[in-house]
């Protein structure tokens, strides 16, 4: 059974002057439970706003999000999210904005702690569990992210552009460690990219949006083995057919 | 070491230096330019003056003191615990900001003073009237820096505390909106206990007060007495304590407060 189903979502935004913006139209969507789905699209298909919509920070329109059959009414400790900028809390150490989801359900410091010191580990950062997110780098910044967002044990990691402010060299050296950690923790991951190449080195499922109304363009199954060779001839032409996707997409409508 | 030492050097020697040369000018000048007392009382008849008000049978200095930082610490308290909530609702709820700013930007313009006739019919002459006066300076700050420190609270920390269980309002201003806005509202209790200070002075010139005790207060009685190198002596007292409340808040709360701060480090 699908863990996340999204059906018939369309969302509208109303603007001030002018015709209201159609961000998402009729998207149909099932994800499978411990999968990494990737959703690509240029900038404007809705991709972020769908990710939103499921997160329960944003309500659809029309259609629902359903979570193991369940209709999602707003964010909860389910579905965790990890966002393009950076979100810790600065006025938290390492290891209190790790445990701060903890702290919210009202679980004891030690058991929080506890808790907390083990997504330390999986994201290599103990030397830093004391610091505050000011003396981390960007990419130590979002792998804390990760860690505080999967704290709370949520059935969906979602992640939005969560490396976009990296540069090539950190992103690629996350890209490894996200998929190590999803190894580890066995989690279904919906994570919105602008870059193909990040969406085909990570997904199980590449989902490609396009815009104007945002609706979903082509589902791709990725399944070459891991860790996946950027340089393969068959890592290029599934990139090749993505941009071609996207670029048709973008200039038919 | 050897910058550091420089910098001591450089940052006490220096300070110490500009004082004591406009000590020995004030001096020479009162002495032998003006040559009055009443005009400019010298530095030397000053010192003699605090010696006498301070430590002297007559004198009521330390009274003074306390009971001007009594009054003070009225006004401050009353002005945190109207001024924070109101700031943090205002900031916070859309409608509560709607509804409460054009009050607010009605009083705010009104200098504290000209509350002292309503301050002493409501309150009579007690250190409640005192404390009145300078509630009604300090508050405006407070509001105002914590209603901006709460609209400024990044959205992202709002919607990431949201996704990890923290949903209700009451709790995401306490777990998010709060230490977010520490550093503004710090510096608008900063503003409001310099603000605060200033009118002291004025509400108990004005009468604010029991009418015994207080710097204002018996800064007045002494330029009724004439006696210039007491008023010297009040001014300057007032000025050293106002430097110290500002130094020990800094010290103790805005730097333990902020330690997180980029600019902290």
């Amino acid at each position: 059974m699908a863990v996340v189903s999204v059906q018939h979502v369309t969302k509208v935004f109303a603007r001030d002057e002018g015709e209201p913006t159609v961000a998402l139209k009729d998207v149909n969507l099932d994800i499978e439970d411990k999968q990494f789905i990737c959703i690509v699209g240029a900038s404007g298909c809705g991709k972020t706003t769908l990710l939103r919509i499921i997160a329960g920070l944003e309500t659809s329109t029309e259609g629902s999000i359903l979570l193991d059959g369940v209709p999602v009414t707003g964010t909860d400790t389910d579905r965790g999210m990890v966002f393009q900028e950076y979100s810790l809390f600065p006025w938290k150490s390492v290891i209190d904005n790790i445990a701060f989801g903890l702290e919210m359900q009202g679980i004891p410091k030690a058991e929080r702690r506890q808790t907390a010191e083990k997504y330390l580990k999986i994201i290599h950062l103990e030397q830093f569990r004391d610091a505050y997110p000011h003396e981390l780098s960007g990419g130590m910044r979002q792998r804390v992210a990760i860690a505080r967002a999967l704290a709370n044990d949520p059935k969906v990691l979602l992640m939005d552009e969560p490396f976009g402010a990296l540069d090539a060299q950190t992103r690629n050296v996350m890209q490894r460690e996200l998929l190590e950690i999803w190894a580890e923790t066995q989690k279904t991951v919906i994570f919105v990219t602008h870059s193909v190449d990040e969406a085909v080195f990570l997904a199980d499922k590449i989902i490609i949006l396009s815009p104007g109304p945002g609706r979903i363009e082509e589902v791709i199954p990725v399944d070459l083995p891991r860790l996946r060779d950027r340089t393969a001839p068959e890592f290029g032409e599934l990139r090749k057919h993505i941009l071609k996707t996207m670029e048709m997409s973008a200039t038919i409508r | 070491m050897r910058t550091k030492k420089k910098n001591s050097y450089r940052n006490i020697l220096i300070p110490l230096t500009s004082i004591a040369v406009v000590i020995i000018i004030w001096q020479i000048v009162a002495v032998y330019v003006v040559g009055n007392t009443f005009k400019l009382p010298s530095f030397t008849e000053v010192v003699s003056a605090f010696v006498k008000d301070m430590f002297g049978p007559r004198g009521t200095l330390p009274e003074d003191i306390v009971v001007s930082l009594y009054h003070f610490l009225i006004g401050m308290a009353a002005a945190l615990l109207v001024g924070i909530p109101t700031g943090v609702c205002m900031g916070w709820f859309r409608d509560i900001d709607i509804a409460l700013n054009p009050i607010v930007e009605i009083i705010r313009p009104i200098p504290p003073l000209a509350w002292i006739p309503f301050a002493i019919i409501w309150f009579g002459l007690t250190h409640a009237a005192a404390g009145f006066i300078i509630f009604i300076g300090a508050i405006f700050p407070v509001i105002i820096n914590t209603y901006t420190g709460f609209r400024n609270v990044p959205k992202v920390f709002i919607e990431a505390g949201k996704v990890l269980g923290c949903t209700k309002d009451i709790s995401l201003i306490r777990k998010i909106g709060f230490p977010s806005a520490i550093p503004e509202i710090t510096a608008g209790i900063r503003v409001s206990m310099g603000i605060g200070w200033m009118c002291l002075v004025g509400a108990e010139i004005f009468g604010a007060g029991t009418g015994k005790y207080g710097l204002g207060k018996n800064l007045w009685t002494y330029y009724n007495l004439h006696q210039m190198d007491s008023v010297v002596v009040y001014m300057l007292v007032l000025g050293v304590i106002g430097i110290v409340i500002d130094i020990l808040f800094r010290h103790y709360v805005h730097k333990q407060t902020v330690r997180w701060q980029d600019n902290m480090e």
